[in-house]
């Protein structure tokens, strides 16, 4: 019996795919594993692929259509083999702007009896929930361990004995609010740490939240100067020289925001609705403006990572993020964002928080400016960096001693190799 | 201690009680002239003659329920079947006489008889004549069910069965029977409703009785070689089962493993498991796995009886997985 092909869901997020372009044409043989076609999800341009191996028998969906996430795009079977209610399997594909058919609801549209049972949609996995055996849990309770903080080695994570045997005790403590400012050098190994909302941090979430949206914003605005980071990119990028790969004004600013980050944990972290995850690791999200809109790739361990390596690790995720090849892992995950529109001229902005994340910063123009230095008047190299602040993670003071790091890592551009 | 084959062993418990106690009388089918159709009663007719050792015709309805009239005026029968599955017939005298007798005379009649032969697969015996049929007689209140795995629990346990005065029944098995091991002479007594630790073990507990208690043994060995020390637990009693045991071994070992010869539908293991998840919750690492007989009739074709059946490979697979050292 023919085997059909169905839309599937290539992103967590993704509810319908617009079928770019059959890169298997009927008559072809397929083998599993073999790219069919490309599939434009809410994300990127993705490869769909055989589930199986034959012919392919018919193709349900012209290019450029919209197709609705279980549905059915194509046959594979043996050559010859009759198609399981040809043309009739496939629910009316709809062209790509056009609103659901009338007919029906949307969601009847999917439960018809004649479409495939959807795949088992990727439900986002919910932070507050570990799954442990019940002696895992038993055993964490009584030796004080706190299972969110150990990493599960059962099947989908599942914390069993052998973790928590190997989890020191003694990680529970670092949960305590006061450990937020520990540098990350003495953090635990686990990628980040859940801290349960206190009662104050729910009062400032819940109320700031009523006054301005979702995420309360507020902004924290420095002038920096650039000086002497000019001098240092120039004096790398002469040493370089004919090796390519020079060193950008971005890739120095997103080096010193990971530092800073590794200083300043409590701007490292995600709000998470009855806790606040704070990273251990830092990821640095990267806005890149594309053709119709704007995607963050990620700079995965940005303040391990070499100038050099970011800069290449950059221009690579900026190239593939224009042309919409990205896959899903490459653009979600980061802790923290930077927005640079220095390069359009822009003296400063405020940019919006890419939840979960608690902060992003916005980089303006590098401007020569005057500036009053003792009792004289020189001209400096300036550039004005603008924090954005989730208001439920990060308070003024905090955002503000951030601010003052980056500002000294940046003024100060050996500091980043302390 | 002596060594005896299994179906000595069984040959001891008989003469030692029909010798103790002279309303001791076994009845079968091929059990006086023949012997018995796999030796267990060697020598019997001629020690005790025929009042004691009756030879029967092929109506086991017919004789299980002159033995339960036997046993109602005051004898203690030993009624042998060829094999459980020919029991089938005879399933309406030990489950709605036998079983219920006791209880429905309100105590006035005691019902000590012993229904035993051998039960599950042997060797290409096909469909009708593979079938453990220990969950059926378990599931029946009013019964008592043994199914002993080496001689000295043979004998044992054979002889707490024709002492009780319940009806009991012995689940023994064709490929049991030629096993040999060290049987204590004389008084030897298992108690029914006692489990044993067949050997001790940290990591996991396999769960077994009857012939998967060799199978068990057999994957322990194996799981030795990966570092796993694997405790081998045989029921020995199906009902009354030895809680009590299971537990002690699960809060131990954290994993459990349930082998059983029969199918996995309703099986033995389900009842061990339910045991297990409800009483020993705090105390487990991984859901408990089962290894069973596949859940078809049993195939004659010789590779696919092997196939069928619970094998050591299938249990060490079950134990790593219950270790979380499969990968997945």
């Amino acid at each position: 019996m023919a085997t059909k092909v169905h839309m599937e869901a290539l992103s967590p997020t993704m509810e319908e795919g617009r079928l770019v372009k059959w890169t298997k044409h009927e008559g072809d043989p397929v083998k599993s594993g073999d790219t069919l076609a490309e599939v434009e999800t809410d994300k990127a341009v993705m490869e769909l692929v055989a589930r199986a191996d034959g012919q392919l028998l018919k193709v349900m969906v012209p290019e450029g259509t919209t197709v609705p996430v279980g549905n059915v795009v194509a046959w594979i079977g043996k050559p010859g083999e009759k198609v399981d209610g040809d043309g009739a399997a496939a629910p009316a594909p709809k062209s790509a702007p056009a609103p659901e058919p009338q007919k029906r609801a949307p969601s009847a549209v999917r439960s018809a009896p004649e479409t495939p049972p959807q795949p088992a949609p990727i439900a986002p996995t919910d932070a507050t929930r570990v799954k442990a055996s019940p002696l895992a849990r038993r055993m964490a309770k009584e030796a004080g361990v706190d299972l969110k903080l150990v990493q599960g080695s059962g099947p989908g994570g599942r914390v069993v004995k052998r973790d928590v045997e190997s989890a020191p005790a003694t990680e529970v403590q670092r949960t305590a609010p006061g450990a937020l400012r520990t540098p990350l050098e003495g953090a635990p190994r686990t990628p980040y740490e859940d801290v349960p909302l206190t009662q104050i941090r729910k009062t400032i979430a819940k109320r700031l939240a009523a006054s301005i949206g979702p995420i309360p914003h507020f902004f924290l605005t420095t002038e920096i100067d650039m000086e002497r980071a000019a001098e240092a990119r120039e004096a790398l990028n002469k040493q370089l020289g004919e090796e390519g790969g020079k060193i950008s004004f971005n890739d120095i600013v997103i080096k010193a925001v990971a530092l800073a980050l590794v200083q300043h944990r409590a701007c490292n972290a995600w709000f998470q609705e009855d806790h606040i995850r704070y990273w251990n690791e830092v990821h640095i999200g990267m806005a890149v403006a594309i053709e119709d809109g704007l995607i963050t790739p990620v700079i995965r361990n940005a303040d391990l990572k070499s100038l050099r390596e970011i800069g290449a690790e950059s221009r690579e995720l900026a190239a593939r993020a224009r042309s919409r090849r990205l896959k899903p892992e490459e653009y979600t995950g980061a802790t923290f964002s930077v927005s640079n529109l220095g390069m359009f001229d822009i003296d400063q902005f405020t940019a919006v928080i890419n939840p979960p994340e608690a902060g992003i910063v916005a980089i303006g123009s590098i401007a020569a400016k005057a500036v009053p230095e003792g009792d004289r008047v020189v001209v400096r190299r300036r550039m004005r960096a603008t924090m954005s602040c989730d208001h439920r993670v990060i308070d003024g003071a905090t955002g503000a001693a951030y601010m003052k790091t980056l500002k000294q890592m940046l003024e100060n551009p050996l500091a980043m190799v302390l | 201690m002596p060594t005896l084959t299994y179906r000595d062993a069984l040959n001891q418990a008989l003469r030692e009680e029909m010798q103790r106690d002279p309303t001791v009388f076994l009845m079968g089918e091929e059990v006086g002239v023949y012997q018995g159709a796999y030796k267990v009663s060697r020598g019997l007719l001629e020690e005790f003659g025929p009042k004691r050792v009756v030879d029967t015709p092929i109506a086991e309805l017919g004789f299980a329920g002159i033995g339960v009239g036997a046993a109602m005026g005051g004898l203690r029968p030993v009624i042998e079947f060829m094999t459980w599955n020919f029991a089938l017939l005879a399933l309406d005298q030990i489950v709605n006489s036998a079983a219920k007798m006791l209880y429905m005379s309100g105590g006035q009649i005691r019902m000590p008889i012993v229904f035993r032969g051998p039960s599950g697969a042997a060797l290409q015996l096909a469909s009708q004549h593979s079938q453990a049929w220990e969950s059926w007689l378990a599931h029946i209140p009013g019964l008592k069910v043994v199914a002993p795995a080496t001689p000295a629990d043979a004998k044992g346990l054979l002889k707490s069965a024709i002492r009780d005065n319940n009806p009991v029944i012995v689940l023994e098995g064709e490929m049991l029977y030629n096993l040999k091991g060290d049987v204590p002479d004389g008084e030897h007594i298992v108690p029914i409703g006692q489990a044993e630790i067949k050997r001790e073990g940290n990591d996991v507990t396999l769960v077994c009785h009857s012939k998967t208690l060799p199978v068990a043994q057999k994957a322990a060995d194996q799981l030795a070689e990966q570092n796993v020390s694997a405790e081998v637990l045989d029921l020995r009693s199906l009902r009354p089962l030895d809680e009590a045991a299971i537990l002690r071994s699960v809060r131990k070992t954290n994993r459990a493993v349930v082998v059983e010869e029969g199918w996995p539908h309703v099986g033995i293991g389900a009842q061990v498991v339910d045991l297990i998840q409800r009483d020993a919750f705090d105390d487990l690492d991984a859901p408990v796995q089962r290894v069973t007989e596949a859940d078809v009739p049993m195939p004659y074709n010789k590779h696919l009886e092997r196939a069928a059946k619970a094998s050591p490979e299938k249990v060490v697979a079950a134990a790593r997985k219950v270790l979380y050292l499969n990968g997945d």
